[in-house]
């Protein structure tokens, strides 16, 4: 196995050999790019990467630029796990066959998709690879929202949230339904990793990573990934409205192992209302209206509910 | 862990699914990314099981989709590898989104098609539906009549696909069951003259050389788009048919079996002339030849590779023909058939006095009968002896009920 990259601090981490260039076509504010970015440096191996269709795809490959210093691949919308899963099949193959051109490498495969992407057109091809125990990482950049194709609902769109496709009306709070329990499904594939991360907890997200990368099998982790566009925030505010998710425990850090253990990894010292989340963001705008404001008492017992779940589980290790 | 080799028979009694296998066992296939349809899964099963009893070494993924099959194969392609999977029909329609995205990435991949009906409604049988919807999606398309040519066509497909010049991924289509599971006997090449024909796989832009970092599969709007497809199209049309035919010459040279990118039988002198696909052209011949007995000058053509299209080959083999039926396996579903369009299309604009009409057979697996074919002889001998096409120029040979025709 590979020597873990030791990071002491943010500067380090940040200023650390980047194979992703600053230079893509990202909005500003966007937290894919820190995602990335917080992945790759993560490790000093080599990385065989892909992205399906999405904003991270559109963005860091227009012909005859790239934003990628490191192997990758993009097909489509629905099979970037999949082109992944063959490449690593073929690291297998000519490794087997004693004709890898660099035998001592130790590479690491990475598949990055939306939430579109992964919860729902990719969603089987993506069971596929986990069900098939590849050596590989699905990481989901979770904005909540198709945002490349200008913010329609995906299925892990929250409940009460304005998308283009379920909109916020006279008649209606906009999405009905509530988001898909992805890193769940995931988890019950029993494969060794499963996680949730957040760019503003870079220290959770580096562990999980590595942690990731060092198991043997597949792992699936979802990362919350605030869209300054649809979400409705300035741009300057990306971190912000990361560090209110995970807070509010709208978005709680937790890792699952073999998918029978679940261990929480960030326990906020202050706990921020719900409220003050939602509040932040121009997509929930219309919750604070009187006919609606019975959504928000929801959302927190969903959430309270929720956080005394997964507290339950860690407590039982199940 | 070495693999071991097998000893074949000089001759052996395979049908096209296990020709084929042997034949990708003999390519040494670094993944197959596969999921099964009939009538092609054996083709795969194949391969499966001869790396069970280590005949090969490689990985077989077996996948949850053709679509990911195809997505498999091409991140395997782009990581650097030999690459190759079978499919039918609905698995075929499914894999279609990919196809385009393999080729357009000037990936070598090996499809092995084993042609059969698309639904609706639902058909396991042999047509060529599925083989005519591949043909505008970039890839190199060759046709075998037999279980012979199934194994032999899989060597040229790998051939001319991994050439640094080519870069293209090819299809070797068979008919489902009526070559694929009819078993005949099989002229064998040894495993180390069959390997050393396609030779080791040579990289390019492989994404497991480190020292290169290489990105497959980039955005291109107007600024692009169309000089990336029309460079794909002009390597079609000027770079592939060279290559094959030169891998069918030095095929020849090793086997003594011999290719043509159209092939032609009894045409010289013939006054009329077949033009079909797959297992057809066989049954096609042995009918020209006892209409020949009978006084009618009887040819027949079988394209061999459909794409890239033959025009001067189709062009020069039938300008002197007098009546020519081209026969479409598919339904054309409200237009013409494909080789009655593409033979049109080559023999336009030249001084051919040639008739052409069309018939459309054999759908779902609907047997095409010596009957037919000495009723459709006999109509094109009637057409040169009228000088003029004297039936309609769209029939359908063997369907139920008031005889269709149309145009």
């Amino acid at each position: 196995m590979s020597e873990m990259k030791k990071i002491k601090n943010l500067k380090e981490f940040s200023t650390s050999a980047d194979r992703f260039e600053g230079a893509n076509l990202l909005c500003p504010g966007c937290a894919h790019s820190i995602i990335v970015r917080e992945v790759l440096n993560a490790t000093n191996d080599d990385l065989v990467l892909s992205a399906s269709t999405g904003c991270l795809e559109v963005c860091t490959a227009v012909y005859p630029y790239t934003s990628w210093d490191a192997s990758w691949i993009h097909i489509g919308f629905e099979n970037g796990s999949t082109a992944v899963a063959g490449a690593e099949a073929m690291y297998k193959a000519l490794k087997t066959k004693g004709r890898l051109k660099q035998p001592d490498r130790n590479p690491k495969f990475v598949s990055f998709a939306g939430d579109g992407a992964s919860y729902d057109i990719g969603f089987q091809w993506i069971s596929g690879c986990m069900e098939r125990g590849h050596n590989m990482m699905h990481i989901v950049l979770d904005n909540e929202v198709y945002a490349n194709t200008g913010g329609q609902r995906s299925s892990s769109t929250p409940i009460g949230a304005s998308a283009t496709t379920s909109p916020a009306g006279r008649i209606s709070y906009g999405e009905k339904r509530n988001k898909k329990d992805m890193v769940s499904i995931m988890a019950s594939h029993h494969i060794p990793y499963s996680a949730q991360v957040s760019p503003n907890k870079w220290k959770d997200m580096v562990k999980k990573i590595q942690h990731g990368f060092a198991v043997d099998g597949p792992v699936f982790i979802n990362a919350a990934s605030p869209c300054t566009t649809e979400w409705k925030f300035d741009p300057k505010d990306t971190m912000t409205i990361a560090d209110l998710a995970t807070d509010s425990l709208v978005f709680p850090l937790y890792e699952i192992i073999d998918g029978r253990e679940l261990n929480i990894t960030y326990r906020p010292k202050n706990i921020v209302p719900v409220e003050d989340y939602l509040a932040a963001q121009g997509r929930f705008k219309h919750l604070f209206k009187d006919q609606y404001k019975y959504l928000i008492k929801e959302w927190q017992e969903r959430i309270d509910d929720n956080w005394a779940y997964l507290q339950r589980r860690e407590e039982a290790k199940v | 862990m070495a693999f071991d080799k097998m000893e074949l028979k000089d001759i052996e009694v395979w049908d096209g699914n296990f020709a084929a296998a042997q034949a990708l066992r003999q390519c040494q296939i670094d993944v197959v990314a596969a999921y099964p349809i009939t009538p092609s899964t054996p083709i795969v099963e194949g391969y499966a099981k001869f790396l069970s009893d280590n005949y090969i070494e490689g990985e077989f993924v077996m996948v949850e989709s053709e679509h990911a099959a195809m997505s498999g194969c091409i991140g395997a392609a782009a990581a650097g590898g030999r690459v190759a999977t079978a499919t039918s029909s609905q698995g075929f329609a499914l894999m279609v989104e990919t196809l385009y995205q393999a080729s357009g990435m000037r990936l070598p991949i090996v499809l092995n098609v084993v042609n059969r009906a698309l639904a609706s409604p639902l058909n396991v049988n042999g047509d060529h539906s599925d083989m005519y919807l591949g043909r505008d999606s970039g890839w190199i398309q060759i046709d075998a009549y037999c279980p012979q040519d199934a194994y032999d066509l899989n060597f040229i497909a790998f051939k001319v696909s991994e050439d640094h010049d080519i870069r293209l991924p090819a299809m070797v289509h068979q008919d489902g069951f009526m070559t694929s599971h009819t078993a005949q006997g099989v002229h064998t090449l040894s495993d180390d003259v069959a390997y050393n024909f396609v030779g080791n796989y040579k990289p390019m832009n492989d994404m497991l050389d480190f020292e290169h970092p290489v990105t497959h599969g980039v955005q291109t709007e107007e600024d692009w788009h169309f000089e990336h497809k029309a460079r794909q199209h002009n390597d079609l049309m000027t770079k592939v048919l060279p290559k094959i035919q030169e891998a069918f010459d030095d095929f020849e040279k090793l086997s003594g079996r011999k290719y043509n990118i159209v092939e032609e039988y009894d045409t010289k002198d013939a006054d009329v002339c077949v033009v079909c696909l797959g297992s057809s052209v066989e049954t096609a011949r042995e009918v020209a030849l006892e209409m020949r007995a009978k006084g009618i000058k009887a040819g027949v053509v079988g394209i061999r590779v459909i794409r890239p299209f033959p025009f001067e080959q189709v062009r020069d083999a039938l300008k002197d023909i007098k009546s020519i039926a081209a026969l479409d396996r598919s339904s054309p579903n409200g237009a013409a058939g494909m080789l009655f369009n593409e033979i049109a299309g080559a023999l336009f604009n030249t001084d051919t006095k040639a008739l052409l009409s069309g018939y459309v057979y054999g759908l779902g697996g609907r047997d095409l009968t010596k009957a037919h074919l000495v009723d459709l002889f006999k109509e094109l001998q009637a057409n040169v002896d009228a000088g003029k096409v004297t039936t309609p120029l769209q029939q359908f040979i063997g369907v139920r009920g008031p005889k269709l025709s149309y145009l």
